[in-house]
């Protein structure tokens, strides 16, 4: 069970939002490069997150860039996954490659700060703050896989190719 | 059964029977990483345990999004690729060499090829009728050790154009217009197939132009058929033996088709802060704009320039108005000398940089302060991404840049054409 708070965003976050082009000099400095994670959508964001909190996005989350660093510093935050109506394409991949859960389901009635309980298992999402119960789509089961092992660069590890 | 390009390519490069929303895996012909998502890429590849390349001919990095280095991060970066090229013995295209979709369009990729970059825009190369699509340093990072890669196949919205663009108007206004209809997730997870007798009338590089935007609706692949227009540019390429024959079945299955006449279309811009906001040029008359860019994958290559020297010829730009300009590679940029283009331009008061991203994503070479205005020939305008995030980026065909670059305000090219 994934406990914590909701960071709410609005529709078409792009990964300049999330980490932005002028700051790819840090890329190979990982710790100084999440410190400006969310820094273009919320200056306050990187101050406030805490282990286990949510990032709740609405229609077309991510979108832009291929850039992997995307998720990546959204996971040195501590957040624990990532709800939205939408995600783009290669941030879903990228996110999921990196052992963040992406949960597609109707976010418009959770607001900032709602406390919320995510059961990856049973497909669901509590939002303890409006007394309100979410359901979210299942995964491709390679996607599933993918993520069971923490990421793509773990699963290419342990069976070394792809089982689908 | 009949068949989208899509399932078609698909269906030959994983041997299978491919069906829209099928999980695949797919043979990469190619394979790439430049020089913002090859270091994490460099290093995905070796924490998976992985000790050779698939195949290094198949397998190349590029240094173009900030080449030459603005700074010693990003030249140790380049230090690094350097390094992985020499001990793996992968291709490199080292400062200089050009915007790493350009090089493919222009001598990697083939018809029918499967293609996939840690570089969103690596979409670019569908102009060629290739299944070109960009990912994340990881997912590249396990082709580069695998040589292939899971795809689902998507399902297709065929784009029918008909007709021939008017004076003034071309392939960028054709996408921008198309991306304002569709909207900037119009086609996420789909294919964008693009179809109809107006083809004959789009050039190689119109067909770059419009595949490499439609990622900016979400679709993962932008696919043209083949036809004259690209056997004759294979041709001239001196790559002639790489064609062939590809389109979709007549019959073929699509989730729904948007007509485009190609002689409706004005010249149009996307507003700030998504490629969806767009307007006539025309409506944004009296915008006034510090500085404008003519480059990049999408709009970089010889018939953009021709466009805007035809334009500046024997002009100057406004005094207010930065105008720059990069060439998307050594050979766009050595045609636009031997054609005078770029003696024209540099008359004109423009800035020539070395062939590559440029000022495209706010590293360098063209970064906007608080609050000034950029008219760019680029394919995203998101907030922050051309350096503050208090600035406004504008998007347009070359021939609107050109005109821009005149009048110091936004404006439509069919006045000074």
């Amino acid at each position: 069970m994934l406990k914590g708070r909701a960071f709410k965003f609005g529709d078409n976050i792009s990964t300049d939002h999330i980490i932005p082009g002028r700051l790819a000099h840090l890329r190979s400095n990982l710790p100084e490069l999440a410190k400006h994670v969310m820094e273009d959508a919320d200056p306050t964001f990187a101050s406030r997150v805490k282990a286990g909190d949510f990032i709740v996005g609405s229609n077309n989350f991510g979108l832009g860039s291929s850039r992997e660093h995307a998720p990546l510093v959204i996971k040195m935050a501590g957040v624990s996954a990532i709800l939205a109506k939408s995600v783009a394409r290669i941030f879903f991949r990228n996110a999921i490659n990196q052992g963040l859960p992406v949960l597609i389901c109707d976010t418009d009635g959770i607001d900032e700060g709602d406390k919320l309980e995510v059961d990856l298992a049973a497909g669901t999402v509590n939002n303890i703050t409006k007394a309100d119960q979410l359901t979210f789509g299942k995964l491709p089961e390679v996607m599933l896989k993918i993520l069971d092992e923490g990421g793509l660069i773990p699963y290419i590890k342990k069976y070394g190719d792809f089982r689908l | 059964m009949s068949k989208t390009l899509a399932e078609k390519i698909l269906s030959h490069k994983s041997g299978s029977d491919a069906r829209a929303g099928d999980i695949v895996i797919a043979q990469v012909d190619l394979v790439f990483a430049q020089d913002t998502t090859g270091p994490l890429t460099i290093r995905q590849f070796q924490a998976s345990g992985f000790e050779r390349l698939a195949d290094p001919k198949k397998t190349a990095l590029f240094l173009d999004h900030a080449a030459p280095s603005p700074n010693r991060e990003i030249s140790n970066d380049h230090r690094l690729l350097r390094r992985f090229a020499r001990e793996s013995g992968c291709l490199i295209y080292d400062v200089g060499s050009g915007i790493c979709h350009q090089i493919v369009a222009e001598s990697l990729g083939k018809p029918g090829d499967v293609i996939v970059g840690a570089d969103s825009h690596t979409v670019t190369a569908g102009g060629l009728g290739a299944f070109a699509t960009g990912m994340g340093s990881s997912d590249v990072a396990v082709v580069f050790g695998l040589g292939k890669t899971w795809l689902r196949v998507p399902e297709s919205i065929k784009i029918a154009a008909s007709g021939k663009f008017a004076p003034g108007v071309g392939a960028k206004d054709f996408v921008l217009h198309l991306i304002g209809t569709i909207g900037a997730d119009g086609a996420t997870y789909k294919a964008l197939e693009f179809g109809g007798d107006g083809l004959e009338n789009l050039s190689m590089s119109d067909r770059f132009t419009i595949a490499n935007m439609a990622v900016e609706a979400g679709a993962k692949v932008g696919l043209f058929p083949t036809d004259k227009v690209t056997k004759g540019y294979l041709n001239h390429q001196k790559q002639g033996d790489h064609y062939q024959p590809l389109s979709a079945d007549g019959d073929a299955s699509y989730e729904r088709t948007i007509n485009i006449d190609l002689a409706s279309l004005e010249p149009m811009v996307a507003k700030p802060h998504s490629v969806d906001n767009v307007a006539l040029a025309r409506e944004l008359k009296g915008t006034k704009i510090q500085q404008v860019f003519i480059g990049t994958c999408t709009n970089g290559r010889l018939e953009d320039i021709a466009l805007a020297a035809a334009i500046l010829k024997g002009k100057r730009r406004h005094p207010q108005t930065r105008f720059i300009i990069a060439p998307a590679s050594p050979k766009v940029l050595l045609a636009a000398i031997s054609a005078g283009y770029i003696h024209s331009l540099v008359e004109a008061g423009a800035v020539i940089l070395p062939p590559g991203c440029g000022a495209c994503l706010g590293l360098h070479q063209g970064v906007l302060a608080e609050g000034e205005s950029c008219l760019s020939t680029a394919n995203r305008n998101f907030k922050g991404r051309m350096g503050s995030p208090q600035a406004f980026i504008y998007l347009g065909s070359p021939a609107t840049a050109a005109a821009t670059a005149l009048a110091g305000e936004i404006t439509d090219p069919r006045e000074v054409i």
